[in-house]
């Protein structure tokens, strides 16, 4: 005799209210069913990248509301200083690496997860890896990494002839950050809201003194500490690279700050200010990370079920004076080079890959340099490694139009380096390749030329 | 000890080292750990909480599993309190967690005087009446109490206690003290041994702002009857004068003097929120009187006095272009003023405490100090005790939000929040708790919300049918997500209100889940 799934206790109890049942104010395609949680429950895979302040209140709350696939992935090792907020590791677990700390802890705790850790950076993995995913959720503490994750995601993107996004090619992120008792949570859906690029205006530039000042009037704390940093390691240390996690290096110049300080009169260079000025430590702590990862949570559950409306699309928060929470609704940039139709690159029939490589370098919107150009999954040339490279070397002196199967135009993947205020960043560019005087019939030889 | 203070650094940076020690001595007490408490209590554990003590009188269910991270497959039939203390116990070990088997409840009706050890309450999950009985105990024993609660998508938090000083509020952006528009001797004087003709460009592009501005202020007050620019012509006027001193483009100085000119038209003395806490009648001292308002009386005093209309000086100055030598002396300048303010308010502290028959050694300096520096950034959070919101909230504000388009589901979620405890006292369920009788519930929630409002004396149609509906819908679950966001908010609320650093929410937080567009309602 079978008991029914509704005699039987359910762990899902709660969620199931919001999943099983009809409702008015839901996302347009919503079916409520016990076969949706379970699609959820067995099928849904979601990325966590970050295993951190936000990583570790990204997995607990996904796991409990209903996604049984994760991964996560974290380059970094556990410190002391993680201990008040990441609340999967212990001081036993100081050392080891995140990633995987936090997926036993989290599968340990809550039967019928799994999750997959990946110690490694995010650029070591291949492109294809985060297309498995049906979301990404980030839980990140940098600009550039965000910017990487967002030009992957982006880059699986495709529009149509008449360039609208495709929808099976869109790939869902959302975005969380914090600071001290300040955050937000976005929902990215390329080709649809905007992408972290469009509004990369958002995030101020960082602080940075004029030389002058660090060099010959210094007035506060941490235009000594600059100092030493930036200008003193250098003169003393020659050829060793400035490690902030190495406490002798810091101690260094942290001795050096006070000199300067004391020689000048300024007063307020501590050790632990030392650190936070070099290392650029935000403040952090539990709470803010709970509210800005519960609240990415909800929008990753309400874009896979649409049991709900979704935020629309760009929420900020602070709690440090009352409290403020207020959405808004930012638009695409429509020639953004991320999540845009591409870049459009014009060429004749004959230019070489070779020659294609140096146009990259010279167009005013890309200035690409040690390109690395995919179509359609087909490496044409890679930089690296080099067994790869040679095997692609051959594909410079080829026409480009051969290379892409003739075809009058179509979207091709740059991997290469460009610059962004003034220092080399990788980056990976979309672009839309037309060749000239070729009509959309591919099979003609006989290419009307100019 | 040193490796305590080292798991802390990131938080220590925010609130420091006091603030810490008064989060390691408060004791908390947490009502109900479904979710929403366990994730509320985490993240204080995680910070370093004193001691907490957590009170349910339920066994752990295999729904719980789906919901709540601190009980896991070996907890289920066992008391969720003692499963949920030891988990926190675990999360740190200089934590003292200790728990009750007991519902809130009965310990609301039999025995209040358990509510009185604690230094704060985090009321959970906990129906209208059960939360006016305990808000009265809480008054009564001058305990903090922090409500908290998930519904579905939606949940809210409130603080209740009767007022609540905060000295460092520490806001993000708030002008410094500059003074440029009342410029004291020190000052002047040191203006007036800098010349602004200065040949050598170097020394003339190194002149900090502040400077420039009390010497060119003064020489337009001089010219003007003693005013300052107020007039739109009079200001544009004041800048270009300020351009007119540059000799080439690259002076720093001096750009920064013109986007600052703006202190020099702002008005003197103190704002109306300080105005507003002077005037306060809690200003009118007696021997019962919180320091607070002792340093305030004082203050009133100074302003009215030495002050001349100003509060004491805050003491630092912001970075500027400068020559080291230059800004160190200004630097010192403003640290001696500021230094001079304390002392005098230090003596006015001891002798109203003396008037009013206290220690006049009872308030510390270091306090007095701190005082000083935030005497512009004071604040007081007043919260009407929920009885008197639920039984005469502000009824124009009310009718305000169900008919302003951003605030018109936060407000009906706040409705409807206390209808299905209405429901509950009737039909001893929540609407939609059960799979069976969603169909049935849906008009008696509906009538519950429309008698609700009219009670209130508001027009019942305001009430959105699909919210209704969704509220149905959600039958009382409680989601892990929602309780995280909701716990995290109240856990931060708890921190604020225990450091006595940053300032606390006022009102109702409403959390909407639906759209996010979550609001705070003063009613």
């Amino acid at each position: 005799m079978a008991e029914t799934a509704a005699t039987q206790p359910s762990r899902s109890r709660d969620l199931d209210k919001l999943l099983l049942r009809p409702g008015n104010l839901v996302g347009p395609r919503f079916e409520p069913s016990a076969q949706l949680r379970d699609d959820v429950q067995n099928h849904a895979r979601v990325l966590v990248v970050g295993a951190g302040g936000l990583g570790c209140e990204l997995l607990k709350d996904l796991a409990l509301s209903g996604f049984h696939n994760l991964d996560v992935i974290d380059m970094d090792r556990i410190e002391v200083t993680n201990l008040n907020r990441q609340f999967l590791f212990r001081v036993e677990d100081v050392g080891k690496p995140k990633a995987e700390v936090a997926a036993k802890r989290v599968m340990e705790r809550i039967s019928g997860v799994n999750i997959v850790p990946h110690f490694c950076r995010i650029e070591d993995k291949d492109i294809d890896f985060y297309n498995d995913f049906m979301i990404i959720a980030l839980g990140l503490d940098s600009v550039e990494a965000r910017s990487y994750i967002n030009n992957v995601a982006c880059s699986f993107l495709e529009y149509d002839s008449d360039d609208n996004p495709l929808e099976e090619t869109i790939k869902p992120m959302v975005d969380g950050g914090t600071e001290g008792f300040k955050g937000h949570a976005r929902v990215i859906l390329p080709g649809v809201t905007p992408c972290f690029e469009c509004t990369i205006w958002l995030f101020p530039p960082q602080v940075k003194f004029p030389l002058c000042t660090l060099a010959e009037t210094p007035r506060t704390a941490a235009h000594c500490i600059e100092y030493a940093h930036l200008i003193k390691w250098n003169e003393a240390h020659g050829g060793t690279a400035f490690d902030p996690d190495n406490p002798q290096h810091m101690k260094w110049v942290y001795d050096e700050a006070a000199k300067r300080a004391e020689l000048f009169g300024i007063p307020g260079v501590t050790y632990s200010f030392t650190q936070g000025v070099v290392k650029n430590i935000i403040p952090a702590i539990a709470s803010t990370n709970a509210i800005i990862s519960a609240a990415c949570t909800l929008e990753t559950l309400k874009i896979a079920t649409e049991c709900s409306k979704t935020m629309s699309n760009y929420l900020t928060y602070n709690g440090s004076e009352g409290l403020h929470t207020k959405v808004a609704e930012f638009e695409r940039d429509k020639d953004c080079l991320v999540c845009g139709p591409g870049v459009l690159i014009e060429v004749d029939t004959s230019v070489t890959l070779q020659k294609f490589m140096n146009l990259l370098e010279e167009h005013p919107k890309l200035q690409l340099t040690k390109a690395s150009i995919t179509h359609r999954g087909k490496n044409l040339y890679m930089q690296a490694p080099p067994v790869l490279e040679e095997m692609t070397r051959s594909n410079l002196s080829l026409p480009l139009f051969e290379l892409m199967g003739k075809l009058s135009k179509d979207v091709i993947h740059v991997n290469g380096m460009t610059n962004k205020n003034n220092q080399k960043v990788s980056c990976l560019r979309k672009l839309r390749v037309t060749f000239k005087g070729v009509d959309g019939v591919t099979d003609m030889d006989t290419a009307g030329g100019a | 000890m040193a490796e305590p203070k080292v798991k802390y650094d990131r938080q220590l940076r925010i609130w420091g080292e006091q603030g810490q020690a008064a989060l390691e001595k408060s004791s908390i007490c947490l009502l109900n750990c479904g979710p929403t408490g366990s994730e509320t209590l985490k993240n204080l554990v995680l910070g370093g909480i004193g001691s907490i003590t957590v009170v349910d009188g339920s066994k752990v269910e295999v729904g719980d599993l789906g919901n709540n991270f601190l009980v896991d497959e070996s907890s289920v039939g066992q008391s969720k309190a003692k499963c949920v203390s030891s988990f926190l116990q675990e999360l740190n070990d200089s934590v003292k967690a200790k728990f009750v088997e007991e519902y809130p409840e009965a310990l609301i009706e039999t025995n209040p005087s358990f509510f009185s050890q604690f230094t704060l309450v985090i009321a959970t999950q906990l129906v209208e009446s059960s939360m006016i009985k305990l808000d009265r105990i809480c008054r009564e024993a001058n305990v903090i109490l922090i409500f908290a609660r998930s519904y579905g998508l939606t949940g809210f938090v409130r603080i209740s206690l009767k007022e609540h000083t905060v000295i460092e509020s520490k806001p993000e952006h708030f002008l410094d003290d500059l003074r440029l528009n009342n410029p004291w001797l020190e000052l002047k004087s040191f203006a007036d041994s800098i010349d602004l003709t200065v040949q050598d460009p170097v020394a003339h592009k190194h002149i900090p702002y502040v400077v420039i501005l009390v010497k060119m202020a003064d020489e337009w007050a001089k010219s003007h009857g003693g005013k300052l620019p107020s007039t739109r012509e009079q200001k544009k006027e004041f800048k270009d004068l300020l351009k007119a001193r540059m000799v080439s483009q690259d002076e720093d100085n001096y750009k920064e003097a013109i986007e600052a000119s703006f202190k020099v038209f702002a008005p003197r003395g103190i704002s109306l929120d300080l105005q507003r806490i002077l005037n306060d009648s809690s200003s009118e001292v007696d021997s019962n009187s919180s320091y607070f308002w002792v340093l305030v009386a004082a203050l009133k005093e100074f302003i009215a006095n030495e002050g001349g209309g100003e509060a004491p000086l805050e003491g630092s100055i912001p970075d500027m272009t400068s020559s080291t030598e230059q800004y160190i002396n200004l630097q010192n300048i403003y640290l001696a003023k500021a230094e001079a303010d304390f002392l005098v308010m230090e003596q006015l502290v001891r002798s109203i405490l003396k008037k009013i028959g206290r220690d006049s050694n009872s308030i510390p300096k270091a306090t007095i100090r701190s005082f000083c520096k935030n005497a512009r950034k004071l604040r007081v959070c007043r919260y009407r005790s929920i009885e008197d919101e639920f039984n005469s909230p502000n009824i124009p504000e009310l009718q305000r939000y169900l008919t302003d388009e951003d605030s018109s589901i936060a407000v009906g979620i706040y409705i409807l929040l206390r209808a299905v405890d209405r429901f509950a006292a009737n039909y001893n369920s929540f609407p939609g708790q059960f799979d069976s009788a969603t169909d049935e519930d849906m008009p008696r929630l509906k009538s519950a919300a429309i008698s609700l409002l009219s009670d209130l004396g508001c027009n019942g149609a305001a009430l959105a049918e699909d919210l209704i509906n969704e509220m149905c819908r959600f039958g009382a679950a409680e989601l892990h997500a929602v309780a995280a966001l909701v716990g995290g908010i109240a856990s931060q609320e708890v921190i604020k209100l225990i450091t006595r650093q940053f300032v606390p929410m006022s009102g109702t937080y409403i959390f909407n889940g639906i759209d996010h567009k979550s609001q705070l309602l003063s009613l």
